[in-house]
């Protein structure tokens, strides 16, 4: 009994230890936050467009299942995954919708014709503020929203190849079925 | 030489005070803008993380400080202007963390390691002076005459 009260320091180290290991290890990555609005109800917004192009709001997002991208042209890490999000615009049938952060029109119209253009409409937020209604924290987020309008995955920073295929496409098949 | 002395020590003062707000985005009302200065000290920066929205210089801290005075001057009080950036950010823009179930082990945990700890200390040091350590057995006949010898002995 003495004995076992001895090796109890010990005990607690270990456990300790096993679970620094583990968060460790588990590659989560700490400056990815959780969204506070997971399957809450998308909030309520409505943008303006581009010059001669139809804005973006909510109602235009309600019945389908959608991706929306917050992106801007001053943002690195959204050049890199546009290659992608063309191509899952053109050869899955995404219904991919685009809301330019914090930029402005003219830079955004340069951004969209030097690498392409995927998005179905695009909301311009120039204050940020829907950026703020979504919890967006930095530029390029992702954001999966079902047929009754509510957030079902939020993707912070740019979108892999890796993560479309393994996260994005299976949520959207499921979504897309009920 | 004392003034010199006088205004290193203002400067410093003031240095303390300097935060990231800009007087653009101050309130004209000083007690409102009092508010949101306690406020926005509370609320983290989710860009660097560690730092509150009043001290960091991050463009998504500074939409929040204006936000938040938005807010106030809307009418809110401290908690709802509080709830408004929770329900979009999360518990986490709080870097005092709500006293509520999931945390009780965070708020709790170090006290009760501390009284734990005290306790075994209390108990250790009593068993010890219970076991007869204070006391040293009382001299046998033998042990007494030679101490005789060696006092007699310094003596002479």
């Amino acid at each position: 009994m003495r004995r076992a009260l001895y090796l109890l320091p010990m005990l607690l180290f270990l456990a300790l230890a096993g679970y620094f290991t583990l968060a460790l290890t588990s590659g989560r990555d700490p400056s990815v936050l959780p969204s506070a609005l997971i399957d809450k109800p998308a909030p309520t917004f409505a943008l303006a467009g581009l010059d001669g192009a139809p804005g973006l709001d909510r109602a235009a997002l309600a019945g389908q299942v959608t991706l929306v991208n917050f992106f801007a042209s001053w943002c690195v890490p959204c050049r890199v995954e546009q290659p992608l999000l063309l191509r899952l615009a053109r050869d899955k049938a995404v219904s991919l919708y685009g809301i330019a952060y914090k930029d402005k029109p003219e830079d955004t119209e340069g951004y969209l014709k030097e690498l392409g253009d995927p998005y179905r409409r695009i909301g311009l937020d120039e204050s940020g503020e829907v950026g703020i209604d979504f919890g967006v924290y930095g530029v390029p987020e992702t954001y999966v929203i079902d047929k009754s309008g509510r957030i079902r995955l939020r993707h912070v920073g740019p979108l892999t190849a890796e993560d479309v295929e393994q996260k994005i496409l299976p949520l959207l098949q499921e979504l897309g079925r009920s | 030489m004392k003034r010199a002395l006088l205004s290193f020590l203002l400067l410093l003062a003031f240095a303390a005070a300097a935060h990231a707000v800009t007087p653009s985005e101050q309130l004209a009302d000083p007690k409102l803008e009092a508010r949101a200065r306690a406020i926005s000290g509370e609320l983290r920066c989710l860009v660097c993380q560690n730092e509150s929205i009043d001290d960091s210089n991050a463009d998504l801290a500074h939409d929040l400080r204006v936000l938040l005075r938005q807010r106030l001057v809307a009418g809110d009080s401290d908690k709802q202007a509080v709830q408004y950036i929770v329900d979009r950010y999360g518990q986490f823009v709080l870097l005092r963390p709500p006293v509520e179930p999931a945390t009780y082990a965070l708020w709790f945990g170090p006290p009760a390691l501390l009284v734990l700890a005290a306790l075994c200390t209390v108990l250790y040091l009593r068993r010890r002076s219970a076991s007869g350590a204070g006391e040293p057995p009382p001299l046998s006949e033998a042990e007494r005459r030679r101490l005789g010898e060696i006092l007699r002995e310094g003596e002479g």
